[in-house]
């Protein structure tokens, strides 16, 4: 354990840390994802019974153009590098009758008992009205939808946003801690603790593909 | 340990009498069938109660499909918190003089209605005798609940399947907690599937009996308790996140304990709970589900009012109180103040040591849940 105590040995890392850890997140993917969304840091200043530490980033309305006829794999992979050039023309009224904008919030946030970063999201359509399961399902990479066939319950699950009252889909943590113990092993030879601004980076490297959102390479650094 | 056998056994048969009625738009039979009376488990959940409150209202319901949810005065029910905390945590009025008459006829009459209910699947049957006897005793507001079967607000309620999502709901906050306590889920992982099954169906029934037997099974590690004699170690216990010590006689020791924290914020001061006002949304509530942190200094004593100390820091300080006492002069704090603190339906005393808190009112779950009515910080 280092002195700051903030990224710890399993894997976990502590609220500080995360605090860290987010807003050089943010700063990176400002950086090398320039015509993405940036995330935001948003504080629960409604809250007055929560530290003022306590936070969550956030990105929102991200649009995926969802074809009904096509496949989910094609649309994730193809969606991943138009969504980039996408975002800013699309044009409601042009859309073609078959598509539909379904959009999407993502919100991180640290969870004190796993101790880890966690990934809540939800999708909901033009209208505002949220998206079932399934339809989400189809705006997932494939490899997602066949964990989730296998396990209903402990993958990706429905449950009410910490903070906002709300349901909101959930990406489950247990594993996390395992994911990032091997990123730390793998990527330093002299056995040296993950500095904590890339923590999230590569916490999100892997998290962020289940739901098909890309990490540029250059982050990583 | 027979003091926390007692303990528990009080838990565990801790109760509320619900009136449940059918939401008057969806009664399709005339004349309105009456309510259903329901002795509920605190440490259990609405939707296992089910089954037993549909036969009073299946010959009154519009023809389609079941999604089944319930409110009080108008807010949705979370079906995922125990049915004692919601109780605690919406009423904040429980010991209402002129309720008695009402409770009481409530009572006697959940009394008749269980002898008549005897073959119900879920067990409640195995409730003796002296238990109903003890209940009369105990002076309990009558939780009035109404229930729905059509319109699932599923724009503020997460999905509910029955027993199936209370089950899972249970063992994932099972895991949640072990992952607190022990730094893992293993213990929770490794039990067998059956074993699994078994811990839930005796959580379900109330069957504390069957509960105990398979708690060595669960392997959860211990929470230290200044009561119990196990020796300790001179060093403080490690901060390490989720960490554990073994002390010499290869005990585990826990630094981390599991809470869920229900906080009602009232803007104004006020001298009786009757006049506190009522809730209108679950926005009006704040919920923390945060473990504290609990350190095992020499000499000092760890209290309920230190570990609320630190999930509500600005609640705290020489001017939080508990009820009963109240300020005389108008005050220019800015700091809001606790005005009651209930676990378990019993408002307690801040001096207590949290340790003893937890080992004799935590859910089966090994979760503590805590109600929590605060004062706003004044401006």
């Amino acid at each position: 354990m280092d002195s700051a105590g903030e990224v710890l040995n399993d894997g976990k890392i502590t609220l500080e840390g995360f605090t860290v850890a987010a807003r050089a997140f943010a700063d990176k993917w400002k950086r090398h994802n320039l015509s993405f969304p940036s995330w935001s840091w948003v504080p629960l200043i409604n809250r007055t019974l929560l530290k003022k530490e306590e936070c969550y980033l956030s990105l929102e309305k991200i649009i995926i153009l969802s074809s009904l006829e096509g496949s989910a794999e094609e649309e994730s992979l193809g969606v991943t590098a138009d969504w980039w050039e996408k975002e800013e023309s699309i044009d409601h009224t042009v859309l073609n009758v078959e598509d539909e904008a379904h959009y999407y919030d993502y919100h991180i946030v640290y969870s004190a008992s796993y101790m880890v970063p966690m990934l809540y999201f939800r999708g909901y359509s033009s209208d505002g009205k949220p998206l079932s399961l399934d339809v989400i399902k189809r705006d997932l990479p494939s490899s997602s939808v066949s964990l989730l066939l296998e396990s209903k319950w402990t993958f990706i699950t429905q449950e009410e946003h910490p903070y906002l009252n709300r349901p909101w889909f959930k990406l489950h943590p247990c594993g996390t801690e395992e994911w990032i113990k091997l990123l730390s092993e793998s990527s330093s030879s002299d056995g040296c603790q993950m500095p904590v601004e890339l923590y999230l980076v590569s916490w999100f490297s892997v998290v962020g593909q289940v739901v098909g959102l890309r990490t540029p390479l250059e982050m990583l650094i | 340990m027979a003091a926390n056998e007692e303990a528990m056994k009080y838990v565990w048969e801790g109760a509320i009498p619900l009136q449940i009625h059918l939401h008057k738009s969806e009664v399709a039979s005339h004349p309105a069938p009456p309510p259903a009376l329901v002795l509920a488990p605190r440490i259990g959940y609405l939707p296992l109660l089910v089954p037993l409150i549909k036969p009073y209202f299946k010959d009154s319901l519009p023809p389609g499909e079941d999604s089944i949810w319930f409110d009080y005065k108008g807010v949705p029910l979370k079906w995922y918190i125990p049915t004692g905390v919601l109780f605690d945590l919406l009423c904040a009025e429980s010991e209402r003089p002129w309720n008695l008459t009402v409770t009481f006829l409530s009572l006697y009459l959940s009394f008749i209605s269980f002898f008549c209910l005897r073959d119900t699947e879920l067990g409640y049957t195995n409730l003796s005798f002296p238990f109903y006897l003890l209940l009369f005793l105990r002076v309990l507001e009558t939780f009035y609940l109404q229930i729905h079967f059509r319109g699932y607000p599923s724009n503020v309620l997460i999905p509910c399947e029955g027993e199936d999502s209370a089950k899972w709901n249970f063992v994932n906050s099972l895991k949640e907690a072990a992952y607190i306590i022990n730094g893992n889920c293993k213990n929770v992982m490794n039990m067998s599937q059956s074993d699994q099954e078994d811990l839930w169906t005796s959580v379900m029934n109330g069957d504390l009996d069957a509960y105990t037997r398979l708690l060595p099974k669960l392997k959860m590690g211990n929470i230290e308790d200044e009561f119990s004699r196990k020796e300790s170690l001179s060093s403080p216990v490690s901060r390490q996140g989720g960490g554990t010590e073994i002390d010499v006689a290869g005990q585990v020791k826990t630094a981390r304990i599991p809470v869920r924290l229900y906080v009602r914020s009232v803007s104004q001061n006020f001298e009786n709970l009757e006049d506190v006002p009522e809730i209108d949304t679950w926005d009006e509530i704040s919920y923390m589900n945060r473990p504290v942190e609990f350190l095992k200094e020499k000499g000092k004593c760890f209290t309920l009012r230190d570990a609320m100390e630190s999930l509500l820091p600005e609640y705290s300080g020489d001017r939080a109180q508990t009820s009963g006492e109240e300020e005389a002069d108008g005050s220019q704090e800015t700091r809001g103040e606790i005005k009651l603190v209930r676990i378990q339906g019993i408002e307690l005393k801040l001096e207590i040591p949290f340790s003893w808190v937890v080992n004799n009112l935590m859910n089966p779950e090994f979760y503590l849940h805590i109600s929590v009515l605060v004062i706003g910080p004044q401006r």
